[in-house]
């Protein structure tokens, strides 16, 4: 039964193996600047965790074959080397690897995260609340008006809580349920929630960040094809979880000026 | 080396029913209630998880009976998108806190600690059985959410705020059933609190003659271990749990912060924080992974070293990896907040301890391989499942090499591959664990042997059945499968639905597989063939005992120690492979040869 095992054991590794090698299942393809990184990472941890995995398991396997065998003597053996070699060879090559990968994984993080937006990156601000992610422009001024979360109705399509009667600068804002960004323009979005938590992530652009409420975050990326990408929420935010997301129009800088014209005639 | 006599006497026989069976003084009954108590818990959270299966699966498929169950959740059967996410919250809590945490560490540790040490009880026996009937308590006010008028609550397991703060008006269950839920976890965590004590003082002051530190088997460290993690842990949760409940009933705001909106309406509340939650969650939330995971470590070595008759290469490495694991356990939390909003340089600096995680567990994991090479490693049900155990420690633990870096995890992050993650390494490889005990210490506990054709039928199909459920978890994830989703309507998940089939049929052959072990615990319960005192040739002090122990362990006799535990594969007089910790005969020498 030992033999069994051993031979279970090295066929489920090596089944487990085969999607991941064949590509079965991926990510969307990546259509961000900074995607590529991620992906690098990704697929450089792959192989490293591939490589654990596999060895581990099939050297289990073996052991167990080779030493479930019932035997009739009382001689035992030690692994040549005994403890020592493995600790070592557990801290050294383990410790090596992921402190590695942490330093290389470091930089994806980085190009994300600690590089400052283009000073004339694109501004779009977007709102989640129970179960809808809105998007606002902030219009040929160049300016968002300020948010008055008393002022949320969402039966009178205030859905940000503008007050265009006293705030100049909500006036010419542009309000909209889905997002269209310019291709290769830097996109510089800034995000709040209006109830509970949320999350915007669009795995195709290799971004995934929380909205939090009470805080104000920002992200910055560059959407390199033109196309239609799904936004869907991570967060759990409640009944209707599953359904919260918006479409993501990646479009030539013409067809955007069109859609943004579109759009501010329907405000 | 210290070393410390164990009291007389701690308290008497039981005289009546109720101070036997119910109200017990005696470890071994208290341990076997909780032992019973996550019997009931796995259960429940099992045919929990079937339900969200079924409509993981096939989402408008009507599941006869369940509009009994829930007419409101389950309106003809086909169950409601809250529906489904409070039945996820509930089968999480249930499993996390009435499974993994009470079983291998509040069962087993109860039992066999005591023994294990020496002594005839623990320290404080009332405190015991208190927090038995505590952890019982905590469970009825969380079942009890399931029968309250809006269910229980939909925000997950990990309850963030505001989610879980706001009240009802956030969500179906968010009122009542949310504070019976922080209830719940509050009073749990008194009850683990005072175990922890126990266990803590059991080791540090009842060990019997000649029990030095050195001489504890790898269990004993490795319930000290998750005691101490234990006892720093659930005193984090306790004052969550308790500000929690005062952001619902009391108008304060310690995670509602100024200024949101639900239903058109300012919530009356203002200047609490969203991640305030979340840190002290995590705080307790990742050492909650060791604490469910370690003692199933100390399980597995155990019923190893007994079955390969021989000692691991160094039992030192073992017991130093988990202390590191435990000591890191705290400095690592963070990773489930990479993209939280949390300051990014955070991220970084919680990731490489996370990487870290994987040199002491890479350590055990070799130190246990190693050490099969040249043993005589016998072939039964708790070997088989300790090995199955260390497959599945591999298997979940080698995809924390991508959750531990903050880039990854923006495409990994709240996927499916984090619930592969996590199912694989702290739920299965915890419940092989458990499974595991279960058939190297039933006779023990029982006095019968647990029928072990049974119990390998048991094994393999459980074995093959949790990798066909779990390890597509990973491909789902890795396609940006999103978890915590009643149904699968986005267009990139839409192809993925086939993969979410295929689990759901394994998930219910693999749980109606369980339903073989349960027959077996009760069949061998009651026709199980007489066990002997030590029927597995184990050297440590619970085989030095009749099967089933007396009320007072050693019939009123200390023991004395001579040895560790480790003594196995040794040359003796009569002839035996191994040495008991009780038995002065000195080893001739070792077995080894070529």
């Amino acid at each position: 039964m030992g033999k069994l095992l051993a031979v279970t054991i090295i066929i489920i590794a090596i089944a487990s193996a085969v999607p991941f090698v064949m590509h079965t299942w991926e990510p969307p393809a990546d259509v961000s600047t900074h995607g590529g990184l991620i992906d690098e990472q990704m697929a450089d941890t792959m192989i490293e965790a591939g490589v654990s995995f596999l060895a581990a398991q099939i050297l289990l396997g073996l052991f167990i074959w080779q030493f479930s065998k019932p035997r009739t003597d009382s001689k035992v053996k030690t692994f040549p080397g005994g403890a020592k070699g493995l600790v070592i060879a557990a801290i050294v090559l383990v410790g090596v690897e992921v402190l590695a990968l942490g330093a290389f994984g470091s930089k994806a993080w980085a190009a994300v995260y600690f590089t400052p937006p283009a000073a004339d990156a694109m501004p779009v601000q977007v709102q989640a609340g129970q179960f809808a992610f809105y998007f606002r422009y902030p219009g040929p001024d160049g300016k968002f008006g300020p948010l008055h979360p008393e002022m949320i109705n969402e039966g009178n399509q205030n859905l940000f809580g503008l007050d265009p009667e006293h705030d100049v600068e909500s006036r010419d804002d542009v309000v909209t349920a889905e997002m269209a960004i310019p291709v290769n323009k830097e996109v510089h979005l800034l995000m709040h929630a209006k109830d509970v938590s949320h999350s915007f992530y669009v795995p195709a652009l290799r971004i995934h960040q929380d909205f939090v409420p009470g805080l104000d975050l920002s992200l910055h990326f560059t959407a390199t094809k033109v196309g239609t990408y799904e936004i869907v929420c991570s967060q759990l935010c409640g009944l209707g979880h599953y359904n919260m997301r918006a479409y993501l129009k990646v479009l030539s800088q013409q067809d955007f000026d069109e859609w943004m014209k579109k759009e501010q005639a329907a405000q | 080396m210290h070393e410390t006599a164990a009291p007389a006497v701690v308290h008497g026989p039981p005289t009546t029913f109720l101070s036997k069976h119910v109200f017990s003084l005696d470890h071994k009954v208290i341990g076997l209630q909780y032992y019973t108590l996550a019997l009931v818990a796995v259960v429940t959270g099992m045919v929990l998880s079937w339900l969200m299966r079924i409509h993981l699966g096939w989402s408008s498929a009507a599941i006869p009976g369940l509009q009994v169950l829930s007419p409101n959740g389950a309106p003809g059967g086909v169950m409601t998108p809250e529906y489904y996410l409070q039945l996820m919250t509930m089968h999480a809590t249930i499993m996390v806190f009435f499974v993994l945490t009470t079983a291998p560490f509040a069962a087993f540790g109860n039992y066999f600690l005591p023994i294990q040490v020496g002594a005839e009880d623990m320290p404080f026996p009332h405190f015991n059985m208190m927090s038995f009937w505590t952890t019982f308590t905590a469970f009825l006010i969380l079942v009890a959410a399931f029968f309250v008028p809006d269910g229980p609550p939909l925000s997950g397991w990990t309850a963030y705020a505001p989610l879980s703060a706001i009240g009802k008006n956030a969500g179906p269950g968010e009122g009542t059933g949310q504070v019976l839920w922080a209830a719940a976890l509050g009073v749990f965590c008194i009850g683990q609190l005072l175990g922890s004590l126990n266990f803590i003082s059991t080791v540090l002051d009842m060990r019997t003659k000649g029990m030095t530190l050195a001489r504890l088997p790898v269990t004993c460290w490795a319930w000290f271990i998750t005691s101490c993690m234990g006892l720093t842990a659930f005193a984090v949760l306790m004052p969550a749990t308790i500000l929690l409940i005062l952001d619902h009933v009391a108008g304060t705001s310690f995670f509602i912060a100024s200024g949101l909106v639900l239903n058109d309406q300012l919530v009356p509340h203002s200047g609490g924080s969203t991640l305030l939650w979340q840190h002290l969650f995590w705080f307790f939330g990742h050492p909650e992974v060791y604490i469910a995971i370690v003692p199933g470590m100390g399980i597995v070595t155990h019923v190893l070293v007994t079955n390969m008759r021989r000692p691991m290469l160094s039992m030192k490495a073992i017991l130093y990896s988990m202390w590191a694991l435990a000591f890191l356990s705290y400095m690592v939390y963070g990773h489930h907040m990479f993209v939280s909003g949390m300051n990014p340089f955070s991220s970084l600096v919680f990731s490489f301890p996370t990487l870290m995680i994987t040199i002491p567990s890479t350590v055990v994991v070799l130190i246990w391989i190693g050490s099969l090479y040249g043993s005589k490693l016998r072939i039964n049900t708790a070997s088989l499942f300790a090995l199955g155990f260390i497959s599945m420690f591999v298997s979940g633990g080698v995809s924390g090499f991508f959750l531990a870096q903050p880039s990854i995890d923006i495409m990994l992050h709240a996927t499916y591959f984090v619930v592969g993650h996590f199912h694989m390494v702290m739920g299965v490889a915890a419940m092989f664990g458990i499974f595991s005990g279960t058939y190297f210490w039933f006779p023990k506990m029982t006095g019968h042997m647990m029928n072990e054709t049974i119990g390998k039928i048991h094994f393999w199909l459980t074995f093959v059945g949790t990798y066909c459920i779990f390890m597509p978890f990973h491909y789902l994830g890795w396609a940006g499968n999103v978890r915590r989703y009643a149904a699968f309507t986005d267009d990139f998940l839409k192809p993925l639905i086939p993969v979410h089939q295929f689990i759901t049929v394994a998930a219910i052959f693999t749980g109606a597989v369980q339903l073989l072990f349960i027959y077996n615990l009760i069949y061998s319960r009651f026709r199980g063939p007489a066990a002997p005192a030590n029927p597995w040739e184990g050297t440590s002090l619970e085989w030095a005992m009749p099967s089933p122990p007396p009320w007072n362990n050693f019939g009123g006799h200390d023991p004395i120690v001579y040895h560790d535990a480790d003594q196995y594969g040794v040359k003796t007089a009569s002839g035996a492979d191994y040495i008991m910790q009780n038995s002065p005969e000195q080893a001739l020498g070792t077995a080894e040869g070529d």
